[in-house]
């Protein structure tokens, strides 16, 4: 294979061969020190996200360009999963919402969504919003039933504003 | 007589020992490129007897995943015996199509959580990777205007059906960049009309090519070497292109060890083929057979 290599006259492949062979072998340790593995796309503090209903306040922060800030997930483990109720800061105020599409990669036959997705609610649950722009997961309905109690807070309500689901 | 019979079976013997290693290096289950695609063309036209003899040219792209994973930390055969008893079981269950990355699917799952109890997602085949029983695939779609993305196992149980709705390839073996792609390319809407393409012609490759977003981008597509993205030189500032040259790793199309360990030898590949090559034929004489029926069933007429 050399052979016919050297013998093809492809000298500028084998010297990019070389130098960049060398270039592993020196830079690798000296330079590139640090982790580089695939980023988890975790919903964390201060993850940026994007709201996706209606309501007056979502719909201007999201215009302006100042998507919200999660400031709380409402977790042990403090990392936002699907159904999850956040605390948000946006525009100044404080809002909860509950996590309706993630980035993360997701177990089968559960949708990956393109961005970080949020619904603002109320603190029983009713959403801010009278309707839902993009498709709701419908693992969805059963986690927000699991979620809600007879006298708690009530988050089957955003199911129905939803106007898709996949 | 038993003699020269002996001796006729030992010439075909030889024959195909002379066969085999020739198209050893043929016989990755990576799919598949062009130079690979006009050399079966060729072992097709040349006659059947050939395609018949080594059922592996024509099987390891349509079913990869009766393939194991060459790594041989994970190699057992009896579980690979057991998984692809499983496997046929399964596809004479339901009818599971020759897709590739890049072809449209509808797949209908029941779905507990939804209302009709039955979830119909449609979208372009992104990714296939896995393994026997394990074999997944992904789908992507662009739904008002969101991108989603949904992964199913090929043999998951709660598969009602996959139908294909255009079977094509595109030009790489992977489509994430299609994530960073304009939202047109993955857009499909979920009621597209399945087209049917004639018996015997070769999968179409759809040599389209996408066009990015500017950066930030989730992956360094400048340095994959893609095939079908078309603008990527205009992102890349000369930063970029330097790192690309000194990441670049030439010598690897020639390391025949690599490729030796990401493929299954052309033996092993030919015992499994020989094992389940009868109930696979099987299995498409029967979907040849619905195919054939289907025409038949017209719609009735209402009377008034």
């Amino acid at each position: 294979m050399l052979i016919k290599l050297l013998n093809g006259g492809e000298e500028v492949t084998i010297q990019s061969m070389f130098r960049s062979f060398i270039n592993k072998l020196c830079f690798n340790n000296l330079s590139c020190g640090f982790h580089t593995s695939a980023s988890l796309n975790e919903v964390q503090l201060l993850t940026r996200l994007r709201v996706v209903d209606n309501s007056e306040i979502g719909k201007r922060a999201m215009a302006e360009g100042k998507p919200p800030k999660v400031i709380c997930v409402y977790n042990k483990k403090r990392i936002g999963y699907i159904g999850d109720r956040v605390m948000v800061a946006i525009k100044g105020q404080k809002k909860k919402g509950i996590l309706v599409g993630l980035k993360q990669t997701q177990k089968v036959k559960v949708p990956k969504f393109d961005s970080n997705n949020i619904v603002l609610i109320d603190d029983n649950g009713t959403p801010l919003g009278t309707r839902i722009h993009v498709p709701i997961p419908t693992i969805l309905r059963t986690i927000l039933k699991e979620r809600t109690h007879a006298k708690g807070a009530d988050y089957t309500k955003l199911l129905a504003i939803a106007t898709k689901f996949v | 007589m038993a003699l020269a019979i002996r001796k006729s079976t030992f010439s075909v013997l030889a024959t195909a020992r002379c066969i085999v290693p020739r198209e050893f290096r043929s016989l990755s289950s990576l799919p598949e490129t062009n130079e690979d695609v006009a050399q079966d063309v060729a072992k097709r036209s040349t006659g059947r007897r050939i395609r018949f003899q080594n059922p592996a040219l024509e099987y390891r792209h349509v079913y990869p995943e009766f393939l194991p994973d060459p790594n041989p930390k994970w190699r057992n055969t009896l579980r690979e015996k057991m998984e692809r008893a499983d496997m046929l079981k399964r596809r004479s269950q339901i009818d599971i199509p020759e897709f590739y990355v890049g072809s449209i699917l509808a797949v209908v799952i029941s779905d507990p959580h939804a209302q009709g109890k039955t979830n119909r997602f449609v979208g372009i085949c992104i990714e296939r990777k896995g393994c026997g029983l394990r074999a997944e695939f992904t789908l992507r779609n662009v739904v008002d205007h969101q991108g989603v993305e949904i992964r199913y196992d090929l043999y998951d149980p709660t598969i009602q059906s996959i139908q294909i709705i255009r079977l094509e390839k595109r030009l790489d073996d992977k489509l994430f960049y299609l994530r960073d792609a304009l939202p047109e390319y993955s857009t499909f809407s979920f009621d597209m009309d399945p087209e049917i393409l004639p018996e015997g012609t070769p999968v179409p490759v759809n040599p389209v090519q996408v066009k990015l977003k500017p950066k930030p981008w989730l992956e360094r597509w400048e340095r994959q070497e893609l095939k079908g993205v078309a603008n990527i030189e205009e992102h890349l500032k000369e930063n970029d292109r330097v790192r690309r040259e000194l990441r670049k790793t030439p010598w690897e199309k020639y390391d025949l060890m690599k490729q030796y360990r990401k493929t299954i030898p052309a033996e092993d590949q030919n015992e499994i083929w020989g094992e389940v090559h009868n109930q696979l034929n099987q299995l498409k004489l029967s979907r040849k057979k619905m195919f054939k029926k289907r025409p038949v069933t017209t719609p009735k007429t209402q009377l008034a």
